[in-house]
């Protein structure tokens, strides 16, 4: 390979070449700060924070795309580099609606983090920012006076997600980040998955804040308030404590929900292992019975819009079985109702999730059981961690408490739902069970597990060939379902998470402050979630004692009448 | 010194469609030459001429063209920056207006080097009008063989499609233009790769201005060396200015290079108007740095204006009189450039933005010294750091004026403008 030599702050360095100035000074552990860039995703060269000076050449050049030359010579930290940042931070500040001390990103703020850093002391100028009042959908809410126009969303929202409803409009102080005819994320194909969320340096996109619903449920005495928790929170809520990523929180978390006063504490793990038996089914019944294929995966309510607006021709692939969340929605307002003997009408759900297209899912016209919404307020991993901040608990030190028993039940399988590629491992460890009639004992199916984009595998399992593909980001499904179109691939069941990395990553989750170890955390936090599944007695879904005891007492069997009226949907063309 | 007309010869005096009109007046000529003659010899010539590009960058021509010609890829394109929207601009209206053959023939001459099939000029929006003219021109030349399919007989083939500009200043920079061209969005690209390079949907693109182009037949026709003696040692050639302001005789004049500011002032444009004296010239547009009465002498020619810290730019002449606050003046300047920046990068679209802030804390008395300190700071960021040339030459009009007339910035932070132009409001002055 050819290699560069070159001088950064007076130390040679050499890199291959193509290399970045930005990445050549981190060969030396030398950190240029950025703004706008996240590698491979959005090199614009926008925001200019990482100027650097370079003998010889006029004025200074961004570090992140400029490519090193032999014989470079960079200061990246001399007096008129220091003193330029300086200025442009301090100039991004001039128009930026400070307000640290009340902002959703305060402490986990790159801006903020930066301008500490530069010894931006004081913003000289006068005038405040004049853009456009604050816009919230069902999931997503838009603070354009805290945008710096770094155009990450934009490029996460096209490039990663292909959904592409925001881009750059108008010019000089004019200049926005906006949809198309200023509509509403709402009333557009946004998927709602919050990946922008995520990617946002400052708090300029957040999730649109249900905590004060759940609250006025809690402080209302009439009504019977239950909490479900999806499986990623567990390995992601520490974070928001300081504690180690990827640590397994889950008893801590019981606890805390406990103390904040919800009547019952449940898992969405427990209708997670239902999903299994009601998609499990189903892949078996399609297969054998000439259904439509490939299965697609249905609990990801971002991926389930993104196919609505995008690719409709699928709509019959997606499984009928409503999502996890929903699911347990539904049981929870039909057989826990009977069960406990509550009115259904008194019994409110809460849910936590990962994910902000929860949100939304939640009040879609079809997630109704018996006229009642099967889930009353969604949080996310965030919100949750605000409310237990807001009620003065010493969250690191709480003992473990444990779920609340006929919905607080779950397997190895149903906990690994919340990473690319547990679904499908969860569902293949069911029906090579049924197909075997066996109690198989190899249940790691290693093939399936990982963190890149799109993998495939085939399975046999009892002389029966399964294919599968699993796919995390909507851009990767989108790239899939166009082969198969083409008759390019094909399988019977894919796993389609909307989410890079699937819910670990999900648009709800704690916001990595150092974008450059968002891999990282994935796979540390996805690591968590393989970890408690090896800790489970029970590790397939069949095997759940208290889902054994919802069909023996209500639902009879997967796939029944009862069932399909309670846990299954239907899609529609948007 | 004689009097050389190339590009404005046939001003006003053909029909500027007719290509019957434009050839019997001496069109046509160089790309007739230029068919008979190698690739390479026409890119000498090109070179021996010392034509500097003339929108604003001055890059020099034939040596632009020798790298486009070098790079091993198809399709090439041609493209006509026709945007001119430099305030004080109105030069390559004319020649699209009354002979834009002349263009024609030179973006012809450039396809018959390329090899390029497909040509583009991308004319301002406001011009509407006279995009009719080109149109109707472009269907006369191809009627007339000049054009289209199997050119001159000699097999090549070039066709010439007009486009409307986008409206926004920015999108004369030549990548935003190409953007621009592509349907996109009219933002700057990230350079290198250049436009000769990777341009026009990620092709080599020769891309010029009007008055460019239109210099092309010429040097064909005489020869390099010959159309450079019009001009001075380094910059050959004629140039088309745009006399504007406190002048008496206002209009596009074509001057050889060499002729000084204040021969181009007082001998063509007839002196200040009403009387008055001079008080700063701003050279080049809005972009361009101004001058005061004592360098008045300098010579239009690159090397010259450089020396003394100035450039031509597109060729823009503003007169400003003693009746003028400096002020006052600039921030009509900033107010142009603060809604023009592109919002891209952050020097631009914020610095922009806050120099005219500080700027109109100065015209109301409210200014102090330390203002003055932070404008000088805020455009030195801006001139290293800004992303395209529009964010980097915002400020010059600023720096310039605080290097010659500091004082009068500094009887503002008093709350005195001189000149009366300034309301001071706060101070109760006026
Ligand atoms: C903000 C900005 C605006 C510009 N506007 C024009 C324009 O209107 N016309 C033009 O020919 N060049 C304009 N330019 C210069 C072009 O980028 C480019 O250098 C030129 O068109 C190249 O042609 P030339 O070499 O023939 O001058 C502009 C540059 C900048 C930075
Ligand atoms: S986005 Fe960052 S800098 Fe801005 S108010 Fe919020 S925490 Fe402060
Ligand atoms: S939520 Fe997802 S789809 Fe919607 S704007 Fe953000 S990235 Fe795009
Ligand atoms: S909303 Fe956030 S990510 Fe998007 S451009 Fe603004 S600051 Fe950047
Ligand atoms: S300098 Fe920056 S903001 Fe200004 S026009 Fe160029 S790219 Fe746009």
């Amino acid at each position: 390979m050819d290699m560069i030599n070159l001088k950064i702050d007076g130390l040679d360095v050499s890199v291959s070449k193509g290399t970045t100035i930005l990445e050549a000074a981190k060969e030396l552990k030398i950190d240029i700060p950025t703004l706008c860039y996240i590698k491979k995703l959005n090199e614009v060269g926008s925001c200019r924070v990482c100027v650097v000076e370079i003998e010889g050449k006029r004025g200074l050049q961004p570090a992140c795309v400029t490519n090193v030359s032999e014989g470079m010579v960079v200061s990246t930290a001399n007096k008129t580099v220091r003193e330029t940042r300086k200025n442009i931070l301090e100039l991004i500040l001039a128009n930026h609606n400070r307000e640290c001390l009340s902002c959703p990103r305060n402490l986990k703020c790159e801006l903020q983090k930066l301008c500490n850093e530069a010894g931006v002391d004081n913003v000289y100028y006068e005038k405040k920012a004049l853009r456009s009042p604050v816009s919230a959908s069902l999931s997503i809410v838009r603070d354009p006076g805290k945008c710096v126009l770094c155009g990450r969303c934009i490029s996460v929202c096209a490039n990663v997600q292909n959904v592409g409803v925001i881009d750059f409009a108008y010019r000089g102080p004019q200049t926005a980040v906006t949809t198309p005819y200023e509509q509403n994320l709402s009333e557009n194909s946004c998927i709602n998955c919050g990946q922008c969320i995520e990617i946002c340096p400052v708090g300029a996109l957040q999730e649109k804040d249900d905590t004060d619903k759940v609250w006025s449920a809690i402080d209302n005495p009439g009504l019977h308030v239950v909490v479900q928790v999806a499986p990623a929170v567990r390995v992601a809520l520490g974070e928001e404590f300081g504690m180690p990523v990827g640590s397994n929180v889950e008893g801590k978390m019981v606890s805390a929900l406990k103390r904040l006063g919800f009547d019952k504490v449940f898992d969405t793990d427990f209708s997670a292992d239902l999903t299994i038996m009601e998609e499990g089914t189903e892949l078996l019944d399609r297969i054998n019975n000439g259904g439509k294929l490939p299965l697609i995966t249905s609990c990801s309510p971002g991926w389930i819009k993104f196919c609505e607006h995008n690719y409709q021709d699928f709509l019959d692939n997606l499984s009928s079985c409503k999502s996890p969340q929903q699911m347990f929605g539904a049981v929870a307002k039909s057989y826990y109702a009977k069960r406990a003997d509550i009115d259904p009408a008194k019994i409110f759900v809460v849910s936590v999730m990962p994910c902000t297209a929860k949100k939304f899912e939640a009040v879609r016209d079809e997630m109704q059981v018996n006229g009642y919404r099967e889930v009353d307020a969604v949080i996310t991993t965030r919100e949750l961690a605000k409310m237990i901040k807001l009620s003065g608990m010493d969250f690191t030190k709480l003992p473990d408490g444990t779920f609340d028993g006929i919905l607080g039940e779950s397997t190895g399988a149903a906990v690994i739902f919340g990473a690319t590629g547990g679904v499908m491992e969860a569902a293949l460890r069911t029906v090579a069970d049924i197909l075997t009639g066996k109690d198989l004992q190899d249940i790691d199916y290693k093939e399936v597990r990982g963190l890149e984009g799109t993998r495939e595998a085939t399975v046999e399992i009892n002389g029966m060939e399964i294919k599968l593909a699993i796919v995390n980001g909507t851009g990767n499904a989108a790239k899939l379902l166009d082969k198969i179109r083409a008759g390019e691939a094909n399988y019977h069941f894919i796993e389609v998470m909307a989410c890079r990395g699937g819910c670990i990553n999900g648009g709800g989750q704690p916001i990595i402050l150092d974008k450059s170890k968002t891999e990282e955390v994935r796979q540390r936090r996805a690591e968590g979630l393989y970890g408690i599944d090896r800790s489970k007695e029970i590790r397939k879904s069949h095997q759940n004692p208290e889902i054994k005891e919802l069909y023996a007492d209500f639902f009879e069997k997967p796939g029944s009448h009862k069932v399909h009226e309670h846990l299954h949907t239907h899609y529609v063309k948007r | 010194m004689e009097d050389i007309k190339i590009l404005s010869a046939r001003f006003g005096k053909i029909k500027p469609d007719s290509v019957e009109e434009y050839i019997n007046a001496g069109g046509y000529e160089g790309l007739k030459k230029a068919v008979t003659m190698q690739q390479e010899e026409i890119i000498e010539e090109m070179k021996k001429s010392n034509l500097y590009g003339r929108g604003g960058a001055a890059y020099p021509t034939g040596i632009k063209w020798e790298q486009a010609y070098a790079v091993k890829k198809d399709p090439k394109y041609l493209v006509c920056n026709a945007d001119e929207g430099e305030p004080g601009t109105f030069k390559d209206k004319r020649i699209l207006a009354e002979d834009p053959l002349l263009l024609i023939e030179g973006m012809t001459i450039g396809a018959y080097i390329m090899g390029a099939k497909e040509g583009y000029i991308y004319i301002r929006g406001e011009y509407s009008a006279i995009q009719r003219i080109v149109k109707s021109a472009i269907e006369n030349a191809k009627k007339a063989g000049y054009l289209g399919t199997n050119i001159l007989g000699k097999g090549f083939d070039f066709d010439l499609h007009v486009v409307s500009g986008a409206g926004a200043y920015v999108c004369g920079e030549n990548t935003a233009l190409v953007e621009s061209l592509e349907g996109k969005q009219g933002r700057p690209r990230q350079k290198p790769p250049y436009v000769k390079n990777c341009g026009l949907f990620q092709m080599p693109t020769i891309l010029n201005n009007v008055e460019t182009y239109s210099c092309i037949p010429c040097i064909v026709n005489v020869g390099g060396e010959r159309y450079s003696s019009f001009g001075t040692e380094f910059s050959g050639g004629t140039k088309l200015l745009c006399l504007s302001g406190n002048v008496v005789n206002r209009g596009v004049y074509e001057i050889p290079y060499g002729l000084t500011i204040r021969e181009i002032i007082y001998n063509l444009g007839g002196g200040v108007k009403d009387g008055k004296k001079l008080k700063f010239v701003h050279l080049g547009g809005s972009s361009g740095s101004c001058l005061p009465e004592s360098l008045l002498d300098t010579r239009i020619c690159y090397d010259d204006l450089k020396k003394n810290g100035l450039s031509l730019g597109s060729g823009a002449v503003l007169v400003v009189d003693d009746s003028n606050c400096v002020v006052d003046y600039l921030k009509a300047v900033m107010e142009f450039f603060e809604e023009e920046s592109c919002g891209k990068c952050t020097p631009c679209r914020e610095g922009n933005q806050r120099l005219l802030e500080l700027l109109e804390k100065l015209s109301q008395g409210r200014g102090t010294l330390a203002d003055i300190e932070k404008m000088k700071s805020i455009a030195q960021t801006m001139k290293m750091t800004s992303f395209c040339g529009l964010g980097q030459s915002a400020p010059t009009a600023l720096v310039t004026l605080l290097k010659y007339f500091e004082n009068e910035f500094i009887e503002h932070t008093a709350g005195k403008c001189a000149n009366g132009k300034c309301s001071m409001n706060s101070k109760g002055v006026n």
